[in-house]
């Protein structure tokens, strides 16, 4: 059957979204409404529930390590995609063509992707530790540093952890993006004598500007919920250093007992992300759903 | 149809998102108790050995002569289990027995109606009660009202030592906070780190505090605080106690990277067998994990011990002693009265048996048994086991580790802030002030 025929016949295929749309409706719509109600409330998830009207918003909104989270959520997700896209993007075109050993370069690089972030955060953090890590292993000592317990390092090394196990994700997608590109394209941009890398600045990059923009959205939207791995790297610390949003959120409903902070929380970061997201489509174009490939 | 496809997208964005943030609040404990059989109780506690092994010899032994009271164990990692009970309580999906650490969360269930008073229970039990530890019902009780039996074992916190390191300084035990600071400077001068200290799990950070705040103010101090005195932590002894810490984490006193150091790994106690750390204030409980982890570290008598230090115009006395005075057992008010009856029968004829008292004595711990002096002095450890059970009996003042002392809610600023005390990124009047915010909560 070809798309045409579909898509004429599309109305009637209504009713296909259902599952779907209820899937969403009980495990989307309402918990957020129950989190929204939440907010409004005082609970320590064991005893009763009570009225605390505004009380919470305003306790939240005037907290500084909300405000701090938020921020280093924000660093976080600025630095992560400024060093994992450039190096997706390339990892990626080196990996969808036809060199020599490329498909064992390929197997190494995707490796990370197969591991659990827990996994990752425990393996890292023995790496890292001062005394008992990678420096006391290999008998180099200048390696020896506080990584995870100085404040201004910390972060660094979390964006370094995050893009080691994300990058070969997003090779993967850039992989498949750039492996849709005609060869034509190339072929005849070879015989306009463009070179390698205007070929890439001017044939790759523009077609894969898709491709970017869901890696993009991807990557911003996931960085709101790095949680797992913080979590076991560093709880947050050393201080308040690490703790992003999405680890305030839950140290304040499940380790504090606040429930109604927390759900305020994350109201918070679900505004923000939906934001995100859709200033992610807007950017894309009006015309983002259109076809690149004219007269091809 | 561009339209459309934009709007399907919008849609999709929002199909993805909004649960990520919604999911993490409202989903979690979703797998309810563990079947309990028939006129038998549920029991939700602890991994680790060798006390899992312990538990459940003695759980085998009740259950063998008690074929129509079964109680079904289940065990969970410690960190995962502390947010696992919390919610089950609060989803009504709660084990029979509840393993906890009394004190602040205790209360918080007793208030919620959610845990058994056994006070009666005990009056009608008076042997249950009279041969365990006075001292370690303190934790159990709220509002005058017993709501756990307190069982396995005594851990106050014990300052450890590497008698080899200290003999190749030439160094004595510090007797005095002045001897511990110039045992600072001795070390860091040979190149060896003074203290060895997990700070990422911020507890460990806290029994500083617990212990200078006791030589320092007496016992009387952290009572207001768990009063609920207005203004209680900017008590001149509170603002003290955070000076020192930070003079002691100015005179690297600790080792360096503390606070990128973990207890659950048990690095902290590998600092100190590997000679790469000379001291460490630490839970009684470390002396079996040193054992098993340290080679012959602690065979060949290179672990010693000393009490804490004492300050000069300190009002604490320095038989006082801090830590945890036992674990304790609840009984679930949504728990039926056939569960409710074998929990209570396991409590009286299952728990620190003659052989659980000896498998907890050979694993180098001592159980809140009154008497047990013979079967300490005649176990490998006896020099260890001898010296915890004397310093716990001995206390005029057993203070409960704080963060099980105080509500969740206040446990969790407090390890906060002690975290960014040791940091050195708030001072002691700030620590005051956060902590005087969280009284009364």
């Amino acid at each position: 059957m070809s798309a045409a025929s579909l898509r004429a016949r599309g109305g009637s295929l209504g009713w296909m979204v259902l599952p779907a749309l209820l899937f969403f409706a009980v495990f989307a719509v309402l918990p957020l409404l129950g989190v929204v109600a939440l907010s409004f409330t005082n609970w320590d998830g064991i005893g009763a529930i009570s009225m605390a009207g505004m009380d919470n918003w305003l306790a939240v909104l005037s907290d500084p390590v909300m405000y701090n989270a938020v921020w280093l959520t924000f660093v976080i997700m600025v630095v992560s995609w400024l060093v994992q896209t450039p190096i997706s993007l390339l990892l990626g075109t080196f990996t969808a063509g036809s060199q020599k050993y490329r498909a064992v370069l390929a197997v190494l690089y995707f490796l990370p992707l197969l591991l659990s972030s827990a996994a990752i955060a425990i393996a890292y953090k023995a790496l890292l530790d001062p005394n008992f890590g990678l420096a006391e292993g290999l008998g180099l000592p200048f390696l020896a540093q506080d990584w995870l317990g100085q404040p201004q390092l910390v972060l660094f090394l979390v964006i370094f952890v995050i893009a080691w196990q994300f990058v070969p994700f997003h090779t993967l997608i850039y992989q498949g993006g750039v492996r849709q590109i005609p060869k034509s394209l190339y072929e005849a941009a070879e015989i306009d004598g463009a070179g390698r890398v205007k070929q890439f600045f001017y044939i790759t990059v523009p077609q894969l500007k898709y491709t970017i923009i869901t890696s993009s959205t991807l990557m911003v939207v996931g960085s709101l919920t790095y949680f797992d791995l913080i979590f076991v790297l560093t709880a947050g610390g050393p201080g308040n250093s690490t703790r992003i949003l999405a680890l305030d959120m839950y140290l304040t409903g499940f380790r504090a007992n606040l429930m109604g902070p927390a759900s305020v929380i994350a109201v918070i970061l679900v505004a923000v992300g939906l934001g995100l997201a859709l200033l992610l489509q807007r950017l894309g174009g009006k015309n983002s759903g259109g076809s690149q490939l004219e007269g091809l | 149809m561009e339209a459309r496809l934009s709007s399907r997208r919008s849609f999709l964005a929002l199909a993805a998102l909004t649960p990520l943030a919604a999911w993490t609040v409202t989903a979690c404990g979703t797998s309810g108790p563990g079947t309990a059989p028939v006129g038998g109780a549920t029991f939700w506690s602890l991994t680790g050995e060798p006390n899992e092994s312990i538990r459940k010899k003695s759980l085998d032994a009740f259950n063998a002569a008690n074929p129509d009271s079964k109680v079904v164990a289940t065990a969970f990692q410690n960190d995962a289990y502390k947010t696992k009970i919390k919610t089950a309580i609060g989803a009504g999906q709660a084990p029979t027995i509840i393993y906890g650490w009394g004190g602040g969360t205790l209360k918080t269930y007793a208030q919620a109606g959610q845990v058994e008073d056994l006070t009666g229970w005990f009056d009608a039990n008076p042997d249950v009660k009279s041969r365990l530890f006075p001292s370690s019902f303190g934790a159990a009780t709220v509002d005058g009202k017993i709501y756990a039996v307190p069982t396995q074992t005594v851990a106050p916190i014990v300052f450890y030592y590497n008698k080899e390191l200290f003999a190749k300084a030439n160094a004595q035990p510090p007797k005095t906070w002045d001897d511990l600071l110039a045992l600072t400077r001795t070390f860091n001068d040979m190149g060896i780190a003074p203290l060895s200290l997990g700070g990422q799990s911020r507890w460990t950070s806290m029994m500083w505090l617990e212990y200078l705040l006791d030589r320092i103010g007496g016992p009387e101090v952290f009572q207001a605080i768990f009063d609920g005195k207005a203004m209680a932590w900017s008590d001149p002894a509170v603002l003290e106690t955070c000076a020192k810490i930070q003079e002691l984490v100015t005179a690297n006193g600790f080792i360096k990277g503390f606070s990128s150091i973990t207890a659950d790994s048990n690095a902290d106690q590998a600092l100190l067998f590997t000679g790469k750390a000379a001291m460490m204030l630490h839970g009684a409980w470390t002396y079996g994990g040193m054992k098993h982890d340290g080679g012959t570290f602690v065979q060949d008598g290179k672990l010693g011990w000393f009490d804490f230090p004492t300050i000069s115009g300190g009002k604490g006395d320095p038989l006082n002693t801090v830590g945890n005075p036992a674990q304790y057992l609840s009984i679930s008010a949504k728990a039926s009265n056939a569960e409710k009856e074998a929990a209570k029968k396991f409590f009286k004829d299952g728990l620190l048996t003659t052989d659980e008292i000896t498998a907890y004595i050979s694993s180098g711990q001592v159980p809140i048994v009154q008497g047990i002096e013979d079967k300490l002095a005649s176990s490998e450890d006896k020099d260890f086991l001898t010296y915890v059970y004397t310093l716990s009996k001995n206390a005029p003042s057993l203070q409960q580790s704080w963060d099980q002392a105080l509500s969740p809610t206040a446990a969790e600023a407090l390890l906060s802030n002690i975290d960014q005390l040791f940091l050195k990124s708030i001072t002691p009047a700030q620590f005051a002030e956060n902590m005087n915010a969280t009284l009364g909560k």
